[in-house]
């Protein structure tokens, strides 16, 4: 049995929530700079040339790469032959608090949808925990800002519906949402299960390194077709045009129901941030 | 065109701008999203008086992180403008003639513009780090219980920006793509 002190998640988490908003992950820096390389269009190189000092000033400085630090989402991934001592959900909170409070990082957080005050140390994080084997226990950081947070989608398709209802959904998403959730963007896109797992999907999905494609190649074409679907629609980094208006795609699927064919569209934008640990 | 603008505009130098210039803006700006907007639009409508002078002002949809000792200001990128649509008409016709931010506005935004010779400019976003890098000065001035979402006066040197939406109404969000678009197309 592995004995993990509820303080060290605390500090763990606090630590990847510091990072993970100043120090963007590496496959996406990757992403960017292939597609600066890759546009002819000025005026999206000019935006993707910004982009990338915005990285490197944010890293130099230790400052928020965007000033929407984002709702938390925190997954952890733990084995059976774990033993946490202390409180895991107090202990992942405490840690969220005392990242966005030491790490200078925007409380975004209100108490409640409707009434609207601010929690003011940016809890409470949103917390998964999902199964793995042995004595293995993950911890993954995965703040998201509100611009691209409100242009996902989630629709029912028709089970008799395919592949191309599927891409012209996530098209007519990102052709709607436009310059708002800060293209280039990333997708991710949950197909099957029900209504709380497919979003749940689409999230998944954003988790995965861009480099890395669904282990299903039926999956990895779709990818790769909804990917060049987006890019024909000119969009572009920031909305004034050009080929890079996605960065990479992610599919993520579940068995579903014989009458229902649940899709979601997760839209995250040019500053897609996670940042992970093992203990 | 790049143009080197300092706040307060006036309207003769607005006219010139087209959609897709490049603006470098210096001087005074006021942030102001989601809830200041409210509460603007509240006291504009009950005549009661608003944080700052709207006439000729530049308005800034920003809420920025907290700033360190040794800073001016935290990051300070733009929020997605679509959301003050259903005031900005309010305060331009209050006078405001400068709105910065991202992402597309609705036609009631794009005739007030038309309306008042006033400008749509684009910050860009997710690039906050490198906002806080033009901002020489920044104090709160009202609703300091709306934490980031307060009104702050900021001065501002050569803030890099881009025209959206210029007083003719021509929005590069449409033309920027669909100039693109015709590019590859030959």
């Amino acid at each position: 049995m592995k004995e993990i002190d509820a303080s060290l998640i605390t500090e763990t988490v606090s630590n990847l929530c510091i990072q993970a908003n100043t120090d963007l992950c590496f496959d996406i820096v990757q992403a960017i700079n292939d597609a600066y390389e890759a546009e002819t269009w000025e005026p999206a190189r000019e935006t993707l040339l910004n982009i990338k000092e915005n990285i490197k000033i944010a890293k130099e400085k230790e400052l928020p790469i965007c000033q929407d630090t984002g709702m938390v989402s925190v997954y952890i991934i733990m084995g059976p032959d774990v033993h946490i001592n202390g409180d895991l959900v107090k202990a992942v909170n405490d840690g969220v608090s005392d990242g966005y409070t030491r790490g200078f990082l925007r409380k975004s957080m209100v108490r409640d949808p409707l009434r609207r005050v601010n929690t003011e140390d940016n809890t409470p994080a949103f917390i998964t925990i999902e199964p793995a084997q042995g004595d293995y226990f993950k911890i993954i950081v995965s703040p998201k800002g509100c611009g691209s947070e409100n242009k996902c989608k989630l629709k029912f398709l028709n089970p008799t519906d395919g592949e191309d209802e599927i891409v012209r959904f996530v098209v007519d998403t990102v052709k709607e949402a436009g310059a708002a959730p800060c293209p280039p963007i990333v997708i991710g896109v949950g197909i099957g299960g029900n209504f709380e797992k497919v979003a749940y999907l689409s999230k998944k999905a954003l988790l995965r390194p861009l480099f890395k494609h669904n282990s299903d190649p039926y999956y990895a074409n779709l990818e790769k077709r909804v990917m060049e679907e987006v890019n024909k629609l000119g969009i572009g980094p920031q909305g004034f045009g050009g080929r890079t208006t996605c960065l990479g795609v992610a599919i993520e699927t579940l068995p579903t129901h014989v009458a229902g064919l649940p899709v979601a569209v997760n839209i995250s934008c040019h500053v897609t941030r996670r940042k992970c640990a093992e203990l | 065109m790049k143009y080197r603008i300092i706040t307060p505009v006036e309207k003769d130098i607005i006219k010139e701008l087209r959609a897709g210039d490049s603006v470098f803006l210096s001087g005074i700006i006021y942030t102001a999203r989601d809830q200041a907007h409210k509460r603007i639009a509240d006291a504009l409508n009950e005549g009661k008086e608003i944080p700052f002078d709207l006439n000729n002002s530049a308005i800034y949809y920003s809420g920025p992180t907290p700033e360190h000792d040794d800073f001016i200001i935290g990051s300070c990128g733009p929020t997605t403008s679509s959301r003050m649509d259903k005031f900005s008409p309010l305060l331009m016709d209050h006078g405001n003639l400068v709105m910065i931010g991202k992402g597309q506005r609705n036609k009631a935004v794009r005739d007030a513009i038309i309306r008042n010779g006033a400008v749509y400019l684009g910050a860009a976003g997710g690039l906050g780090a490198m906002m806080a890098a033009c901002v020489k000065k920044a104090e709160i001035i009202a609703y300091p219980d709306l934490g980031c979402e307060a009104v702050r006066r900021l001065v501002v040197e050569d803030m890099p920006l881009t025209v959206i939406i210029d007083s003719e109404g021509n929005d590069l969000y449409e033309i920027g793509p669909a100039e693109y678009l015709r590019s590859i197309d030959i």
